[in-house]
């Protein structure tokens, strides 16, 4: 607790939006028990394509909280096409900053974000692109590498922290650190 | 706000007996025991008497301490002097539900080419003794196992492996420090040849601790220096808290009774309630062969990090079975040994009792953490309203 920022502590102990909405529009689900976070998203759109309501229900630490409920308030009344914007740095912002070992909670809510709004619009998901590096939490080689240049990752650890990548066995922390050494070459 | 600290795994506070036996040697007799003056050699003098106060708790004679800075030093110091005396052989047996200070030494060592046997446990987290049997073998250095569980407080079978190791010729070292001041130890009955013991979980301070060397043991320093120990631990004494060290072993033995009857009904007390008023919560460890302080219990459907904060703003000091932190984003490594399923594992919390704690205490955990466990379940993806 200790080193949350205030934001975090009051939208961990004031959730903002919380609870099952009836009937919504579209639903964006993101993480797992065994991950030890999840989220659940619920947002209400109008003919216009705009958020008019958005809820959550979160399993996972302080920061997965405040990140859900610091979403669900940034997303209200915006249209989908900006929503699509919102970038886990973003939230994060929002809540003065994450400790780094939880952006993780952050990039969880924009991926809980994008699955609603993709599901709203038919958009059929494909099978995650590329192999998977980390079995213990599914994530694949592009997503790494796609992390790392959008948010100037440095090493293995920083995946970790952005992806859990890496967090679970440590099988693959050597392979994450081939992949962040040719994607920092390249970026 | 007051504080319920039921955190004394993690560490504890300083007894006020063993502030007040250490708070001359931090002023006016700051002397150094190695000196031939009379006035450091009083202080040598005191350490000598805390070093027998120490042997004496765990029934060791007083040349077989060696006092050092920490539980890691000590299990370090431990591994390496067992390596280093036996250097033809390669292979050392410890089970997976070990502390960092000797699971992360025994992984490194792995790198740099020794063989290394992590036995198993079951979901009691007892150990399978019958592997760590069927692999002593001539090529095996050490058999190093913990005496207690510092999440669960699962007590291993330390004196029958012990005596298997001796049969065989292999050194046997126990990581007590979970373990030592909370049960009664014995070194000569249980007959391990080397034993890591900590002040600060047994009300002494922070940064002093202690190896138990048997005697006729080889013995090869990890800190290299001058005499001091006799030559088994270099560097100048830390003469205060090694003396408050003595004193709070001296205070330990007299709270062995206390520890065993009090405390654990206190425990106990704790357990049955949030039970009996939490649903869908369960122990972690087998129920009676545990350590009488320590409570694992997980609340399914939540997490960890979460019950903690809640009920900090209780005043509630209490730990979790799950590190969510950069590195370790499972469960513990104790816990997965044990396969405690996700679900309750993420949400497990450890409660630690010392004889500072009250019941009136255990009566405010039980009233603050249903509500804190209900109002996280009501905002869980996972919880399956049972109304």
């Amino acid at each position: 607790m200790w080193e949350y920022t205030d934001k975090v502590k009051d939208h961990f102990l004031n959730p903002r939006n919380v609870g099952v909405m009836e009937n919504p529009d579209a639903i964006g689900e993101t993480g797992s028990l065994s991950c030890g976070d999840a989220l659940k998203l619920f947002l209400k759109i109008n003919k216009n394509e705009r958020i008019t309501d958005a809820s959550f229900m979160t399993f996972g630490c302080a920061s997965a909280v405040a990140s859900s409920s610091a979403l669900t308030e940034m997303i209200k009344g915006i249209t989908l096409n900006d929503a699509l914007k919102i970038t886990n740095d973003d939230i994060a912002d929002y809540l003065d900053g994450l400790p780094k070992a939880k952006m993780h909670c952050s990039v969880m809510g924009q991926d809980a974000l994008r699955k609603a709004i993709n599901s709203y619009r038919g958009i059929q998901i494909m099978e995650k692109p590329g192999n998977v590096v980390c079995e213990c939490f599914g994530v694949t080689d592009l997503e790494i590498i796609e992390a790392v240049k959008e948010n100037h990752l440095k090493s293995a650890e920083d995946v970790t922290c952005y992806l859990k990548a890496g967090g679970g066995c440590g099988n693959c922390l050597e392979r994450i650190e081939e992949i962040v050494e040719a994607a920092k070459a390249e970026a | 706000m007051n504080i319920v600290y039921t955190d004394n795994n993690a560490t504890t506070r300083v007894a006020p007996e063993v502030l007040e036996e250490m708070l001359p040697y931090l002023s006016e007799y700051y002397g150094n025991p190695s000196s031939m003056h009379s006035f450091g050699g009083n202080v040598g003098r005191k350490i000598t008497e805390a070093r027998a106060k120490v042997a004496d708790l765990i029934n060791a004679d007083p040349d077989e301490i060696v006092f050092t800075s920490c539980g890691t030093e000590s299990d370090n110091a431990a591994i390496h002097a067992a390596l280093e005396v036996n250097p033809q052989k390669r292979h050392i047996i410890t089970s997976n539900v070990e502390h960092p200070a000797v699971k992360n030494t025994l992984e490194r060592l792995q790198k740099k080419g020794y063989t290394v046997t992590f036995a198993p446990v079951d979901t009691g987290g007892r150990l399978d003794t019958d592997l760590v049997y069927k692999n002593m073998s001539e090529d095996t250095a050490l058999v190093t196992l913990m005496w207690a569980n510092n999440e669960t407080g699962v007590i291993f079978p330390i004196k029958e492996v012990a005596k298997k190791a001796n049969e065989r010729g292999i050194i046997f070292h126990t990581d007590a420090v979970q373990a030592v001041g909370k049960i009664p130890i014995d070194v000569k009955d249980s007959g391990v040849d080397m034993l890591s013991l900590s002040g600060h979980k047994i009300h002494a301070p922070k940064g002093v601790a202690a190896l138990y060397v048997k005697k006729g043991l080889k013995f090869s320093s990890f800190m290299t220096g001058g005499h001091q120990e006799k030559g088994r631990r270099g560097g100048t004494e830390n003469t205060a808290s090694i003396i408050g060290l003595g004193k709070a072993c001296e205070l330990a033995k007299g709270h062995f009774w206390e520890m065993d009857k009090r405390v654990r009904q206190m425990r106990d007390y704790l357990e049955r309630q949030l039970l009996e008023k939490i649903p869908s919560s369960s122990i972690n460890g087998e129920i009676k062969n545990r350590l009488p302080n320590t409570l694992s219990i997980g609340f399914d459907a939540v997490e960890g990090e979460s019950i903690l904060l809640l009920m900090d703003q209780a005043g509630i000091c209490a730990s979790s079975g799950s590190a969510c932190t950069s590195g370790s984003l499972d469960p513990s490594h104790v816990l997965m040994a044990m396969k405690v399923p996700f679900e309750s594992a993420h949400g497990t919390i450890r409660f630690s009792l010392s004889i500072y704690n009250t019941l009136e205490e255990m009566d405010h955990i039980v009233t603050v953490l249903p509500q804190v466990i209900k109002r996280l379940r009501d905002m869980s993806p996972f919880w399956k309203n049972q109304n």
